[in-house]
């Protein structure tokens, strides 16, 4: 499992694109926001917790097809499938190096890009704080819908439209806790419900991934 | 350890292609699986490998104990030669990669990207995991495709010597490897029967008996 | 002897739905036009919401049967994936369209009736978010099946897309209303009747409910006996053109 965590994140960083790209187009995110929506600062900020987490929310998405694609087109996961392993648990390694090299990065990230949008100081550490413990329910959920499409040619599209639904949750719990944090406002139960989501996701849906991955495998 | 498969029925796509296949293979033994193309030779394998579920029968070994390669080698074209051999070796338990390199004549390539190999030097590192799994039946769907004459010898070498250390080996090919004492099963006998012939129709079908609703 | 699992096997599940289909359609209908014909035309009108308050005699009953579509779907698919029943799959996939509409109704005829009673088409409340979210899990499960080729494999993975998505759209409804408190009035249905809404309109509304339920079990009958006959039609061209 080990191996398969290391290997996962060398080719990440040797093909370069995933992990670059998403930040990138955190950061596209986060400067085409303020000038669609004007300058005026106090908008900005309002709006700051919202964009950050979409914008982490989508930057996410668009690297979940390499999960599993690319191990599918060459055979490898076949061959991990008849491994000693467990697939649940090539899952729960794949899921943890997507978030590895997209989902912490982001949550690192996500203060400098704050700063484009306004927003007050007193939310940046609910904001790291939500998206480091929001972000790996992302990939996991994000796994599973890779899981669900890994057998077909053009699956990209609707992985989007299967996900998209599945992170309505996380995205309101995580963007609450950095509003309700940046306001001063209590901030447990938002906090609480998102870490309940990261956990039952991580704990559960690698089960129903790797049931998805054998029926597309037969 | 013996790999007895009996009266077995395989289906792609939802429509049965062969039925009634048995055979064994005890260790030491090698045996050769041949048809013509679209018979279900992959599918079949596939089957024993663990990969689909036979739609009826047994098959005695299970899966952990069998090695599956296929057309496609699992590599990753970004890591070296060296590196994607380790990764399957620590996956199946972490044996050396060292011997399977040497056997399968890699040693000098060890840290060449495996983007950089040609074809038949990517199916010797394809095939050099199979030394790695350290498993007891070999199942091979055309093992030899894209190999040169000297790289099929050396093949069937290693083939060899693993049968002579106990282990066996289920081959799809139209090549001769060269392996003395190894069988041959022709599947076309095999070939499932359409339903009006008293083929299997599988259980969706079966339940119209004929009749179309 | 007999049991429902019976039904389970697709020939008699065509003898029985073909028995049942004229009746449910009919009594559907016949309920429909009583219910919305007493609704909107034999009912006063509401002291507070005027004569608006008739559209509850479409919208009610739509968004009921919108969720207890996907209810039914994910009881459709845990048979199937427990019992491996294709008749199971198959009514999953048929009931999917129908929800959809189901819910697309609710939603306009919400819309049509927040226009004049809040003053506005559409507003972000709980009800109305988890209705649009709904309408997003309906696109992705038929999209899903329709996108796999082999029907097996389809209905396999739509059924744990349902599974996994029930769980997640029952998260959502509560992480909306945790995200607005909202607007939209409380059920106009409970045990505890008093509270709500009034004998005129009840009488009416039941008959209404009534006549989507029918009209529900209509249309998956049919749409089901269609999809059998589309699965049946494909496995005989597959084994034909294998030779």
């Amino acid at each position: 499992m080990i191996a398969l965590l290391i290997r996962d994140l060398r080719l990440a960083v040797r093909a370069g694109g995933g992990f670059g790209l998403g930040l990138a187009f955190f950061l596209l995110v986060a400067v085409l926001v303020p000038l669609g929506v004007g300058p005026e600062g106090r908008v900005l900020a309002m709006i700051a917790p919202g964009i950050l987490w979409v914008g982490a929310l989508l930057a996410c998405l668009l690297s979940l097809d390499r999960i599993f694609a690319l191990d599918f087109e060459d055979g490898s996961l076949d061959l991990l499938a008849t491994a000693p392993i467990p697939l649940e648990g090539v899952v729960a390694v794949k899921a943890l190096a997507h978030w590895l090299v997209t989902g912490l990065p982001l949550t690192l990230a996500a203060p400098v890009l704050a700063v484009l949008l306004n927003l007050p100081v007193s939310g940046f550490g609910w904001l790291v704080l939500s998206l480091a413990i929001g972000t790996p329910a992302l990939s996991v959920i994000g796994a599973f819908g890779a899981a669900l499409t890994v057998g077909l040619k053009r699956g990209g599209l609707l992985l989007s439209l299967l996900v998209l639904p599945l992170y309505v949750p996380t995205l309101i719990f995580g963007a609450e806790v950095v509003r309700r944090g940046t306001a001063g406002l209590e901030t447990g139960t938002p906090l609480a419900l998102l870490a309940a989501i990261t956990l039952a996701s991580a704990a559960l849906l690698p089960f129903a991934a790797a049931a998805a991955i054998r029926v597309n495998l037969r | 350890m013996d790999l007895e498969i009996d009266n077995l029925s395989v289906s792609r796509g939802g429509v049965t292609v062969l039925e009634g296949v048995g055979f064994r293979l005890r260790p030491g033994a090698a045996l050769v699986l041949r048809g013509p193309n679209g018979i279900g030779k992959t599918t079949l394998l596939r089957s024993i490998a663990g990969l689909q579920p036979a739609t009826v029968g047994e098959i005695s070994a299970p899966p952990e104990a069998i090695a599956y390669a296929a057309h496609a080698d699992g590599l990753k074209s970004m890591l070296t030669v060296t590196e994607n051999l380790r990764f399957w070796a620590a996956v199946h338990g972490g044996a050396g990669v060292e011997p399977a390199l040497q056997r399968m004549n890699l040693a000098s390539l060890r840290d060449r990207q495996a983007a950089n190999l040609s074809a038949g030097q990517k199916r010797r590192l394809g095939l050099a995991r199979l030394l790695v799994t350290g498993r007891p039946v070999w199942v091979l769907d055309e093992p030899t495709v894209s190999l040169d004459a000297a790289s099929v010898t050396l093949f069937g070498e290693v083939i060899r010597d693993h049968l002579a250390a106990g282990g066996s080996a289920l081959i799809a090919t139209h090549i001769d490897l060269g392996i003395p004492g190894a069988e041959t099963l022709d599947l076309s006998p095999f070939r499932a029967r359409p339903p009006e012939q008293g083929g299997p129709a599988g259980a969706f079908d079966a339940a119209f008996g004929g009749d179309f609703a | 002897m007999s049991s429902l699992w019976e039904y389970a096997n697709p020939q008699k599940f065509m003898g029985l739905s073909g028995r049942m289909l004229p009746w449910t359609a009919a009594l559907s209908s016949l309920c429909l036009t009583t219910g919305l014909i007493w609704g909107f035309f034999f009912t006063p009108d509401d002291f507070r919401q005027g004569s608006t308050v008739r559209i509850i005699y479409l919208h009610v009953p739509a968004a009921m049967m919108a969720i207890n579509a996907w209810v039914m779907m994910l009881v459709a698919s845990l048979v199937w994936l427990i019992r491996r029943h294709h008749v199971s799959a198959l009514a999953a996939k048929a009931a999917a369209p129908v929800g959809l509409i189901f819910t697309l109704i609710a939603l306009v005829t919400g819309a049509l009736w927040g226009q004049p009673m809040w003053g506005t088409w559409w507003a972000w409340d709980p009800r109305l978010t988890s209705f649009l979210i709904l309408t997003l899990f309906y696109f992705g499960y038929i999209a899903l099946w329709s996108a796999i080729e082999d029907p097996d494999t389809a209905a396999d993975l739509t059924g744990v897309l349902c599974i996994v998505g029930s769980v997640f759209a029952v998260l959502s409804r509560y992480a909306v209303n945790f995200w607005n408190q909202g607007l939209h009035q409380g059920a106009s249905l409970s045990l505890d009747r008093q509270e709500n809404i009034s004998d005129v309109f009840w009488f009416p509304l039941l008959v209404c409910i009534a006549g989507f339920v029918l009209l529900f079990v209509a249309l998956v009958l049919l749409r089901t006996r269609t999809e059998i006959r589309a699965r049946r039609l494909s496995a005989l061209l597959a084994r034909e053109r294998m030779g």
